[in-house]
C-alpha cells in the first residue's frame, strides 16, 4: 500500500509537470485519465516519457489501453518495476 | 534606415512588453539574429531581425509595454552604410506584400508585421481594422470618400461623438455603415480604455474571425479517411521505441497534408489587396491551444520537405516552446495554411474559420472506430474525418475534394512519408 501511495504521489507530480493546472486532488483514480485532465496525445506521450525516466517502466503503445486511468497506470508501473 | 516596431505574434495580441534587449546601439546584426525577448499574453517570444545592419538606436526600454506597431528600435541597413547621405526613409518593406498606403500616420506600421499577415495589423484598433478591410477589399489605394451611412447610424454616431467618416466600411449594402456598426465602434472605444488582457484577447480574436467570416466566402468539405494502414505502420514503428522517440499519428497526418498541399497551390498562400499569391512552400500552421487559454498558430516551416521523424521533433519542440516560451517571431507570423487538431480533444468533425490572409484551414477530427463497408462486407475500421474550409474566391469545391482525396491517398502508404 505504501509503495502504491508513493507511486501515486510520483505520478501526480509528473502529471503536474505536464499540465500544471490539472486538478489531481479531485481526480477520480478510476476515471479515464486523459479525458479528466484534458491531456492530448502529445501530453500523454510526454507523461509516459517522464515515467520511464523516473521509474524505468516503459509503457509500449500496445499497452495504452491498460493504463487509461490513474489507478491502472499506477498498478501497471507497480507490477513491472 | 529602418524602424523596427513591436511585432504581432497572432490575432489575439494587442500589446507586448520588451523583457530583454540582446543588442545595444552600435551592434551589428544579421538576418535571423534574435534581438529581443518580448513578453506577450502567449509567453516569451524571441524577436528576430529580418535584415543585416547596425542597430543605431533603441527607442524603448526593457520593461516597456507597447502596442503593436510602436517603434522600438532603429536599424541601419547594411547597404545603407555606404550611402549615408540618402534621405532617411521610414519603413520600406522587405517584402512586396507590404502596405503601400498608410491610412493614418501611425508611427511606422512595420513591414515585418504588415507584410506577413494582415492578421497582425493593429487588430485592437477598430478604425485601422475597418480601413484595412477596405484596403483588402478594394485592392487599390485607400479611397478617401465618405462612407455611406444610414440616418439612424449617423444620428447615433454624432450623439456618441464617434467620427463615422473614419468608418469606411459598414456591414450594410455597399458597405454602408449601419446602427450596429456604430454600436460596435462605440463598445470598442469604450473597452479600449480598460485594458484587461483576457478581454483584449477575446476582442482581438472576435475581430479577426468576424472579418474572416465577413470577407471570405468559405466553403466546407469533409472526407472520412481510413487510418488503419497508418496506425498499423506506426504501431510497428513505435513498438520498441521509448515514448520520447515515438511518432504520433498526427505527425503522419500533418505530413500527408503538407505534401498534398504542394500540388494544390490554391489552398496554400495569402489573399491580400484583392489578389491571391500562392506560396511555393508549405509553412504549415499548427493551431496549439494554450493551457492558460487562447490559441497560438505556429508555423512548421517547409513542412513538405520534413521526414516524419523530423516533423515529429519539430511539432514536439514547438508545442513545448508554445507552452514554456521561446517561440520565434517568424514561426508566429508566416504560416501559409493552418491545421486545427481539435479531434485530440474529443470531437468528431471540425468546420473551421480561415485565418486571413490565408485561404484554407484543415480540421482534423477524433480518431474513431466505425463499421465500414468494403466489397459488400461490413468491417471495423478506424477513421478520421478531415474537414476543409477554403476560400471560394481562390478555389472551387472540385479542387478541394481532390485535395482531400490526395491526402487520403498519402495516408494509405505512410511508409513513403518517412
Amino acid at each position: 500500500m505504501n509503495t502504491q501511495q508513493s507511486l501515486k504521489d510520483l505520478v501526480c507530480k509528473l502529471i503536474l509537470d505536464i499540465a500544471p493546472e490539472a486538478d489531481v486532488q479531485s481526480l477520480d483514480p478510476n476515471e479515464e485519465l486523459r479525458d479528466e485532465l484534458d491531456l492530448d496525445s502529445m501530453d500523454f506521450m510526454n507523461l509516459l516519457g517522464l515515467i520511464v525516466k523516473e521509474t524505468g517502466v516503459n509503457v509500449p503503445e500496445n499497452d495504452y489501453a491498460k493504463v487509461n486511468s490513474l489507478q491502472s497506470l499506477i498498478e501497471y508501473i507497480a507490477t513491472r518495476r | 534606415m529602418k524602424i523596427l516596431t513591436m511585432p504581432s505574434f497572432g490575432a489575439d495580441m494587442a500589446v507586448g512588453t520588451i523583457v530583454k534587449w540582446n543588442v545595444k546601439p552600435g551592434d551589428h546584426v544579421s538576418k535571423g539574429d534574435i534581438i529581443a525577448s518580448i513578453e506577450t499574453m502567449k509567453g516569451l517570444i524571441d524577436m528576430e531581425v529580418f535584415n543585416d545592419g547596425i542597430i543605431t538606436a533603441l527607442l524603448a526600454g526593457e520593461g516597456d509595454e507597447l502596442e503593436i506597431g510602436c517603434p522600438i528600435a532603429e536599424l541601419q541597413l547594411k547597404n545603407e552604410e555606404y550611402s549615408n547621405n540618402r534621405p532617411e526613409k521610414i519603413e520600406e518593406s522587405v517584402n512586396s506584400q507590404s502596405v503601400e498606403v498608410q491610412p493614418k500616420p501611425k508611427p511606422a506600421v512595420s513591414h515585418e508585421v504588415a507584410s506577413n499577415s494582415s492578421v497582425s495589423q493593429n487588430i485592437s484598433d477598430e478604425v485601422s481594422r475597418v480601413l484595412t478591410d477596405e484596403k483588402v477589399k478594394s485592392g487599390d489605394s485607400l479611397n478617401t470618400q465618405r462612407p455611406k451611412i444610414s440616418p439612424a447610424a449617423r444620428n447615433k454616431a454624432e450623439k456618441l461623438g464617434i467620427d463615422w467618416r473614419q468608418l469606411t466600411q459598414g456591414t450594410g449594402p455597399d458597405g454602408a455603415v449601419l446602427l450596429d456598426d456604430i454600436n460596435i465602434a462605440d463598445k470598442r472605444s469604450a473597452s479600449d480604455s480598460v485594458k484587461d488582457p483576457s478581454s483584449m484577447m477575446r476582442e482581438a480574436i472576435a475581430s479577426t474571425v468576424s472579418r474572416s467570416k465577413r470577407d471570405i466566402p468559405h466553403y466546407y468539405l469533409q472526407l472520412d479517411m481510413v487510418l488503419d494502414n497508418t496506425l498499423t505502420w506506426l504501431n510497428h514503428y513505435n513498438a520498441d521505441l521509448p515514448p520520447s522517440k515515438r511518432i504520433l499519428s498526427n505527425a503522419v497526418i500533418y505530413s500527408a497534408i503538407a505534401r498534398a498541399l504542394i500540388s494544390f497551390p490554391m489552398f496554400n498562400g495569402f489573399y491580400q489587396d484583392g489578389h491571391y499569391q500562392s506560396s511555393d512552400t508549405v509553412h504549415l500552421g499548427n493551431a496549439i491551444s494554450l493551457r492558460q487559454g487562447g490559441l497560438m498558430v505556429v508555423a512548421i516551416h517547409d513542412a513538405q520537405h520534413l521526414g516524419l521523424v523530423e516533423l515529429m521533433e519539430t511539432i514536439k519542440d514547438q508545442v513545448n516552446r508554445a507552452k514554456n516560451g521561446g517561440l520565434r517571431m517568424s514561426e508566429m507570423q508566416d504560416a501559409t495554411v493552418t491545421v486545427s487538431n481539435l479531434g485530440d480533444r474529443g470531437c468528431d468533425t471540425i468546420q473551421s474559420i480561415i485565418f486571413p490572409p490565408q485561404v484554407a484551414i484543415i480540421g482534423i477530427g477524433r480518431q474513431r472506430t466505425v463499421p465500414w463497408v468494403i466489397d459488400n462486407m461490413v468491417t471495423s475500421k478506424t477513421i478520421v474525418s478531415m474537414g476543409l474550409a477554403a476560400d471560394h474566391r481562390v478555389s472551387d469545391g472540385h479542387s478541394g475534394a481532390r485535395l482531400l482525396n490526395k491526402i487520403n491517398k498519402l495516408l494509405q502508404t505512410p511508409e513513403r512519408l518517412v
